[in-house]
């Protein structure tokens, strides 16, 4: 019954939905039509971005009423959300992981890191940025990003 | 001598000349001909039972064929359908066994007695005098021990089996002797049409039932005299094991019917009392619930299906029980309909135990191992198999369209229909037993996916499962058949139903012949054909419609899904999360696959886990090696049998002292019984 | 009798319609319903057609050897759901299909459907496939006995264990729903709906973490149209199941054998609507549950099954005391 009190007081949480994004869509996300399932990999990341991620598909942001959805598969995904450097331990497992995401498929490189290394670049266990490694459609600036900006690039793919 | 009569005479004329033929020819084509002659006798065997289920009577008495009493035989629709069905094992068995018997089976003891041994299974359900059915019934105990033994050289478990089973067939047959003896001595002569006139006093009439039961009952594997069964039937050859699994134990079934229901009915006038069919429906809820429970932990193939025959005879006898319960309530239709249920799972349970005794053989064959732990990826190497294992273990989970789907359906409906005729005991009993069976199907679901999809599927987790090749032609065929009755009864049962409806009216002749599951009117339209109406009860189903319409469903998806579809199949790599790639060895076992269900019947089950660590000398804290050993024991068996065979056991080590080897002492021993006998009987009157 | 057969052949196509297209939206009314108590805005009802939308023109992906049982599984899966469909009086007790299977043949349907999807699970060779079948079917083995016991209750008073005479003989007589047999079955039946469709307390549809997956750990290869059909059957499982719990406990508006078109339309209304309401009650009760752990959920079904038994028990002794 305190759950139901809770839930009645605070009523909705998710902040009205922002304009639609402007901007260039990959063309492959034309064949999506509103649904886009994301597999989430952590090539080597600080868990900056995942926080962000996290906070982008909470109440708050609401990323799924855009018709987003992160899933436990990549057979399930139309794309891979990636963070983070790769490291080497995680070059193979990305590119496997990008592998067995069926067509059509998307990549959106999500922070600093992710897009050019960041404050990693350089170092002995990295092996380069997430196109380094397998063709990225989008990317998200910021270390990390804001959550908006990661729902915004989310919203391009979706089209809502 | 009449259409049955004939047929069976040919049959058995059969049986012997390949009997005798089989020693004589070149081991080379000894099994092509011991084979053939099995499967043409069984062919003919089969349908003199078909004759005798059809309706033509048939009985004969050859006075010179055995002294004193000579033999009586006898097939009315009853012993027909047992006929029959022994009859169809064989003819699978017989072609499977031409290709099987090529894994150093080719021996003369075994080819010559496997034909006799059906010949002993045809010869039971058509004796018709006591002594008659003693002597066959030893007769098929003898040589089905012969064929246990079979691979004796081989492997050392055998011999151990064979003991257990000699042990428990003959104290079987000492209880059914008993029994019997006592209900000839009643009678007055020991022919069936004698046994069936006698009036016997209750007290008398309610030991030979028990004793006859409890005979029956261990032929037919039902919990607790069920421990000869696992064993037994996993040792023997796998074509032997289907003789069994799907013949011989429905002897037991057959004893308790014919002895319950028919020859005890002149001394139950009145009504036979309610506890005895209480008591067989208990018996076969405890072996269903304990067979398939032990069924779904089991990684042995071969124990696995012999764990399921000991839960299927549970399920028929349930429906004996039933039946002879709702007949002492004065519920003929109901009795009919449970009795009918109980018969159509007999032919069921033969058919799809037939074929998946013959697949499992077929992977033992091809394999050298039944452990499913280290089987899978048979579905590349061994496709026709697989697909017939496929079809049988659809109908021993008892799913749609599988034939043992129609005989439990009709179990349910009897069991569910009842309760306003059944009484205050009934009101207890009947949805325990509805319980009961739902639960036994569910976990025959679990146990048949884990032994199909674990042996079968996937990758092999071994070499020898690597290396494994497609069956000759002969154990496909044999197979196949085997495959061709479970369709044809899964799909038509409507057509041997007047023949069950027959038998049942044999045993209960106050309910007609008509009444139990009538198949509707010919002339009607076509779904009502194949549609399963009950008499009596507002209860339809129809095999052939859910199998059509399950079909069409998929083949109407299929289209639309490719009709859709905007890019073809791509292979790929199996998703291992990235790394991997993964061993073979990552697969769920068939033991862990049953982990949960060990562990949600834990308290009745009582598995036994050990784990030993051994660590590295230098630190206890590095491990060099941890063996984990986990057992799950048949609890009945320990518990049951481990006292009695401990209790012979040190009876036997005191006696030992009374024989030290000094015949001086023998002579001593004969002289004081011969003196003691003398006085004994100089002092008494 | 042949109009009859009409009216009950158009009633059953409707049915089968409603409940093709109507599945993905119940499963999209129910996140929405959980999405607002959380305080979201949630994806929109007609979202879960999107993603079948888009999942149907995507490449389905077959990972090396595996063989017919995993092509096959989601077929099978998804045309036994279908034929249960057609089967189940929701819209009108008259379907021409009703005497082809009673409610234990539709019971062992919908096993079928899972054992196929177990099996494709197994197929694939993986440890999560092999761990969701394995836990797939002893959820189902110990659903059964409490659904065929419920059968049971709910038959002895309709005489036959067709699922157009049980909701027919409710009709009649609306108060029995209220008695203690009826009661008691009812909850028994509503926990196993929740078990074999895999619901949270049981199973969790939306988790991300395969240890704890039940049904989502055997679909983890499929993609594309394959998993397309999946989540369709899983909808259209959740459908039925809830739109016979609305049929067999509150028999209003089901159409009966001999009724017009008006009846029929009445029919759909209100299995929409019951259905529409059960999804919700049981999106709000998932809200305020957590998912149970694997192994106390054996305890859970053994409570329902007891309640089964004693709707048994009631509807003997009540109907012998009456």
């Amino acid at each position: 019954m305190s759950l139901w009190r809770k839930i009645r007081k605070t009523g909705r949480v998710a902040e009205p939905a922002p304009e639609r994004p402007t901007g260039e869509a990959p063309p492959e996300a034309a064949e999506l039509r509103g649904s886009v399932q994301f597999r989430h990999v952590d090539a080597g990341s600080c868990n900056g971005c995942e926080v962000e991620i996290g906070s982008a598909f909470g109440p708050v942001h609401d990323a799924e009423r855009y018709g987003a959805r992160l899933v436990a598969s990549p057979r399930h995904a139309d794309a891979l959300l990636v963070t983070g450097p790769v490291t080497r331990n995680m070059e193979v497992p990305l590119r496997r992981t990008y592998e067995a995401v069926p067509q059509p498929r998307l990549v959106i490189a999500v922070g600093d890191c992710a897009r050019d290394c960041g404050v990693f670049a350089g170092a002995y266990g990295v092996a380069g940025a997430v196109s380094d490694v397998v063709p990225v459609d989008a990317e998200v600036p910021g270390c990390p990003p804001e959550p908006e900006a990661i729902v915004a690039a989310l919203r391009r793919l979706t089209g809502r | 001598m009449n259409v049955p009569g004939t047929l069976l005479t040919v049959a058995l004329g059969l049986c012997l000349a390949t009997a005798l033929l089989a020693p004589a020819v070149p081991a080379r084509i000894r099994p092509a001909l011991s084979g053939l002659g099995t499967a043409a006798a069984g062919a003919v065997g089969a349908a003199a039972g078909g004759a005798a289920m059809a309706g033509h009577a048939w009985s004969a008495w050859l006075p010179d064929l055995l002294p004193l009493a000579g033999v009586r035989l006898a097939l009315d629709p009853l012993g027909g359908l047992f006929v029959a069905v022994t009859g169809g094992v064989a003819v699978c068995a017989g072609v499977y066994g031409i290709g099987y018997a090529r894994h150093g089976l080719s021996g003369r003891v075994v080819q010559a007695t496997l034909p006799l041994f059906v010949a002993s299974m045809l010869l039971v359900p058509a004796a018709a005098s006591v002594s008659t059915l003693l002597v066959a019934w030893e007769l098929m105990a003898i040589t089905s021990l012969l064929l246990v033994l079979a691979e004796h050289g081989r492997r050392t478990a055998v011999g151990g089996a064979g003991l257990w089973y000699a042990v428990m067939t003959h104290l079987g047959l000492i209880a059914i002797l008993a029994g019997l003896a006592g209900l000839a001595a009643g009678a007055h002569g020991e022919a069936f049409d004698q046994l069936r006139a006698a009036h016997l006093p209750p007290l008398a009439r309610d030991a030979v039932f028990l004793a006859t039961f409890a005979g029956f009952a261990s032929k037919a594997g039902v919990v607790p005299l069920h421990a000869w069964l696992p064993r037994a039937h996993p040792e023997a050859p796998s074509h032997v094991s289907a003789l069994m699994s799907a013949a011989m134990v429905n002897m037991g079934v057959y004893g308790i019917a014919r002895v319950g229901l028919d020859l005890l009915r002149g001394s139950s006038e009145g009504g036979a009392p309610a506890w005895w069919w209480l008591l067989v429906l208990a018996a076969g809820g405890v072996s269903a619930m304990y067979g398939i429970l032990q069924a779904a932990v089991s990684a042995d193939l071969k124990r696995l299906l012999g764990y399921s025959t000991t839960e299927n005879m549970g399920l028929v006898l349930m429906g004996l029980g039933a039946a002879g319960f709702f007949a002492t309530r004065g519920a003929p239709r109901l009795a009919a309909l449970a009795l009918v249920a109980a018969l159509l799972h007999v032919v069921n349970h033969a058919a799809f135990k037939t074929l998946l005794f013959q697949a499992a053989g077929s992977v033992l064959y091809a394999t050298g191992t039944r452990d499913l732990d280290v089987l899978g990826g048979l579905r590349a190497r061994m496709p026709y198999t697989t697909a017939l294992f496929a079809i049988g273990a659809l109908a021993a989970s008892a799913l749609p369209p599988g034939n043992g789907f129609v005989s439990e359906w009709l179990l349910l409906q009897s069991l569910v229909h009842a309760i306003p005729a059944s009484g205050v005991a009934g009101a207890v009993a009947l949805p325990l037993a509805v319980g009961v069976v739902a639960l036994s199907a569910g976990l025959a679901v679990a146990t048949f996916v884990k032994a199909f999809g674990v042996g079968f599927l996937a990758r092999p987790r071994s070499p020898e499962a690597d290396r494994a090749v497609e069956s000759p032609p002969s154990m496909l065929g044999g197979m196949g058949l085997a495959a061709l009755c479970c369709a044809a009864l899964a799909l038509g049962p409507t057509v041997i139903v007047p023949g069950l409806a027959r038998a049942v009216g044999t045993l209960l002749p106050g309910a007609a012949p008509a009444t139990g599951p009538v198949s509707g009117p010919v002339s009607g339209p076509a779904m009502e054909t194949v549609t399963l109406h009950l008499s009596g009860i507002a209860g339809t189903m129809s095999p052939l419609l859910i199998a059509a319409a399950v079909v069409a469903a998929i083949i109407l998806l299929a289209g639309a899904v490719r009709m859709l579809a905007a890019r073809g199949r791509r292979v790929a790599r199996l998703w291992d999360c990235g790394v991997g790639p993964m061993s073979a060895r990552m697969q769920y076992t068939a033991t862990s696959f049953a982990e949960p269900l060990q562990r949600v019947f834990d308290d009745v089950l009582r598995p036994e886990t050990d784990v030993d660590v051994t660590p590295k000398q230098e630190s206890a804290y590095l491990v060099e090696r941890i063996r984990f050993h986990a057992l799950v024991p048949d609890r009945i068996e320990r518990r049951l049998y481990g006292p009695v065979l401990a209790a012979v056991d040190a009876v036997g080590r005191r006696a030992r002292a009374l024989a030290n080897g000094s015949v001086h002492r023998y002579l001593a021993y004969g002289f004081w019984t011969l003196t003691g006998l003398l006085i004994l009987l100089a002092v008494i009157p | 009798m042949s109009g009859d057969l009409m009216s009950g052949l158009i009633a059953t196509v409707l049915q089968v319609v409603l409940v093709i297209a109507g599945a993905p939206l119940l499963v999209g009314l129910m996140r929405q319903v959980r999405a607002r108590m959380e305080g979201r805005a949630g994806a929109g009802v007609p979202q879960p057609w999107r993603d079948l939308r888009k999942l149907l023109r995507k490449e389905p992906t077959e990972p090396r050897d595996t063989g017919w049982p995993f092509r096959l599984a989601p077929l099978v899966l998804a045309g036994t759901a279908l034929v249960v469909a057609a089967v189940v009086p929701l819209v009108s007790t008259a379907s021409p299909l009703d005497s082809a299977a009673d409610l234990f043949a539709v019971t062992a349907l919908l096993a079928l459907g899972s054992v196929a999807l177990a099996l494709g699970g197994l197929d694939t060779g993986t440890a999560f496939g092999g761990m969701g079948a394995s836990r797939e079917v002893t959820v189902l083995a110990l659903v059964e006995p409490t659904i065929l016991v419920s059968v049971f209750a709910l038959s002895v008073r309709a005489g036959s264990t067709n699922l157009g005479a049980i909701v027919n003989v409710t009709e009649a007589d609306p108060m029995r729903v209220l008695s203690p047999a009826s009661l008691l079955a009812a909850v028994a039946l509503a926990v196993v709906t929740i078990a074999e469709t895999g619901r949270i307390p049981v199973d969790n549809p939306s988790t991300h973490l395969e240890l704890t997956m039940i049904h989502e750990a055997m679909v983890l290869e499929y993609s594309g149209p394959d998993l397309a059909l999946i989540e369709w059957a899983s909808a259209a499982r959740l459908t039925v199941l809830l739109g016979l719990l609305g049929s067999l406990f509150l028999p209003w508006g089901v159409a009966t054998a001999g009724t017009g078109a008006l009846a029929v339309l009445i029919g759909v209304a209100a299995f929409a609507v019951k259905t529409a309401a059960l999804g919700v009650l049981l999106a709000v009760g998932e809200v305020f549950m957590a998912k149970l752990r694997l192994f106390r959920i054996p305890e859970l079904l053994a409570g329902s099954f007891l309640l089964a038994l004693l709707a048994v028990a009631a509807s003997f002794f009540l109907a012998g005391g009456a």
